[in-house]
């Protein structure tokens, strides 16, 4: 039996999701440090941060302390049609830190189902994302968006790629004042104009979106969206997965469904991630890809236990104490399923609930 | 309860003016003393008044689960956030100006001085136009009548300033008001709390009209 409070919330979370991916059918992926530095300079805009930590081989060849791991996966993956690759990691990964913009060490776990995927695997992965969830936080939440159906509906009314972009971004910071002045001036009427604004007006319960979206346009996306919305009313934490716009992913690498995972109390998202297509493309594969990163580092925060005590007790001994007594009073303690630090003075930093004090007074 | 950042300054006073008239006062604020924060247990609000830059890093941080910034401060600085209403408040333009006699040539790189690179970064790469950037921090007009720079990029409300020093506005780079911006995590959590604001601040921006 293996005793979790022993563990840190890294320990403890990875565990938990390892366990819960197994179920699954969804097998570890281990891999090394170490990529070739080429892999993350064709694909940087994929990446989080495109800088990357690299040094020299001995074989002269540039090399890099990994960044990320989809690419990698993806790179080892096989490519046969009719063929699945489901896979879990929980790596370290080496990125610049958003906050202190120095390179961090950071745990990263996620999983990845690459091949043959169709919308069974995006409903299976969304669904073992919200559960993922659910193991690090009680009030927790997944937004998905469908780029496909973001972007036929401003393709609809406007293909200039500038103005896609910048009604993209609009959509993405739920912004329809700013919205309102792309549209004037790209002259886009009126019609248009709020069937556009409807990807940000209209969020939330998933059926309430399908419904109302339903009465302003009639894309195949749409229906695909109420394809997995129905399936989803299966996964356990059905009213937690909900449907918004404002998810966007780069364009280029990612496509159909994304998603976003909130937790309470993290001012950020902790979990991202939805379908691949065009990254495997760029990367001549000819089969689908879907899956998730968890940051767990976002998280952390949340679960500092700055109450916990370090031992149950501490154990004060000198010279002339019996050498006896301290063994037989720390295997005591042990044996009764308590923690002892058994020292000479008070350690500075050490956090105990009681003391015993062994020490000969004089 | 609500965290909301107010900037500091006029325009913060007039923005809590809005927020007292959508139903959200906080009388506490009014008092003279030397208190940060403003609660309203009732209304569920907790107003702080912050450096007006700052909104934004507290809202994007969570420390604020909303809070009124700027468009200079968010293009600036470009937090991930929601931007939920523009408050049409606050009202000014970000401009190129540069002395009176001035003509861009085109044929040296033109020296920028100004508190917000990326927008002038960003203006400039668009037109395709080589700059140097002088990064100042205040007293921007200084910088053309000194030979510091060629040109400035700043907010400009009146054009007094600018008069006043023989400056004058060269282009318009974009239109600035006061928006009301949200945490993305508050906006799942505290979903409901925060539409019910920015649908009583719409009523005042619409009342204002």
């Amino acid at each position: 039996m293996i005793d979790e409070t022993l563990m840190n919330f890294e320990e403890r979370s990875a565990y938990k999701l390892r366990s819960l991916y197994k179920k699954y059918g969804y097998l570890p992926y281990e891999m090394g440090k170490f990529e070739e530095y080429e892999l993350y300079i064709r694909n940087k805009d994929f990446l989080v941060s495109d800088r990357v930590i690299t040094f020299n081989d001995t074989n002269g060849k540039l090399m890099a302390l990994k960044p990320d791991v989809t690419l990698s996966i993806i790179k080892n993956g096989e490519d046969t049609k009719g063929v699945k690759q489901k896979v879990f990691y929980n790596e370290n990964v080496y990125r610049v830190s958003e906050s202190t913009h120095r390179f961090k060490e950071i745990m990263q776990t996620g999983l990845e189902c690459i091949g043959d995927i169709d919308i069974y695997d995006i409903y299976e992965v969304i669904s073992l994302a919200a559960e993922s969830l659910s193991n690090l936080s009680n009030n927790f939440c997944i937004e998905i968006s469908n780029l496909d159906l973001v972007s036929s509906v401003i393709k609809s009314v406007c293909e200039d790629p500038q103005f896609v972009s910048k009604v993209i971004y609009c959509i993405s910071e739920k912004n329809t004042h700013d919205l309102k002045r792309v549209c004037e001036e790209y002259s886009v009427n009126d019609a248009d104009y709020t069937k556009i604004s409807s990807l940000i007006s209209v969020y939330g319960e998933r059926k309430n979106v399908i419904s109302k979206l339903n009465e302003i346009f009639t894309l195949p996306e749409l229906e695909r969206m109420a394809i997995l919305s129905e399936m989803l009313e299966n996964s356990l934490f059905s009213d937690k997965i909900r449907f918004d716009f404002s998810v966007v992913n780069d364009m280029n690498y990612y496509n159909g469904f994304v998603y976003r995972g909130f937790v309470d109390g993290v001012c950020c998202g902790v979990l991202a991630g939805g379908q691949y297509d065009n990254m495997m493309k760029k990367m001549n594969r000819t089969s689908g890809a879907v899956g998730f990163a968890i940051y767990l580092d976002r998280i952390e925060d949340l679960y500092r236990e700055n109450d916990k005590f370090d031992v149950d007790y501490l154990l004060l001994y000198d010279e002339h104490t019996d050498l006896v007594k301290i063994s037989s009073q720390v295997s005591k303690l042990i044996a009764s399923g308590l923690s002892v630090s058994a020292q000479k003075s008070v350690p500075e930093k050490l956090r105990y609930k009681n003391i015993i004090d062994l020490r000969k007074k004089d | 309860m609500l965290n909301i950042a107010l900037p500091k300054g006029r325009l913060g006073e007039k923005v809590y003016s809005m927020f007292e008239k959508a139903g959200y006062e906080c009388p506490s604020i009014k008092e003279t003393n030397r208190k940060l924060i403003f609660e309203n247990q009732n209304k569920g609000i907790r107003y702080f008044w912050v450096k007006p830059s700052d909104v934004s890093i507290y809202v994007e941080r969570g420390a604020a689960d909303i809070g009124v910034a700027g468009k200079d401060i968010l293009l600036e600085y470009s937090p991930n956030v929601y931007e939920l209403l523009d408050l049409d408040m606050g009202k000014c333009k970000m401009c190129v100006a540069a002395k009176k006699e001035f003509r861009d040539e085109y044929v040296k790189v033109l020296k920028v001085a100004t508190k917000f690179t990326k927008i002038a970064s960003d203006y400039y790469s668009k037109i395709g136009r080589d700059i140097d950037i002088i990064k100042l921090n205040g007293s921007i007009e200084l910088a053309p009548i000194l030979g510091l720079s060629d040109v400035i990029v700043d907010i400009v409300e009146t054009g007094s300033t600018l008069k006043e020093n023989n400056l004058e506005v060269k282009t318009t780079i974009l239109p600035i008001s006061a928006r009301l911006i949200s945490n993305k995590a508050s906006f799942k959590f505290k979903g409901e709390e925060i539409e019910k604001i920015v649908s009583a601040m719409k009523e005042q921006v619409e009342n204002n009209d």
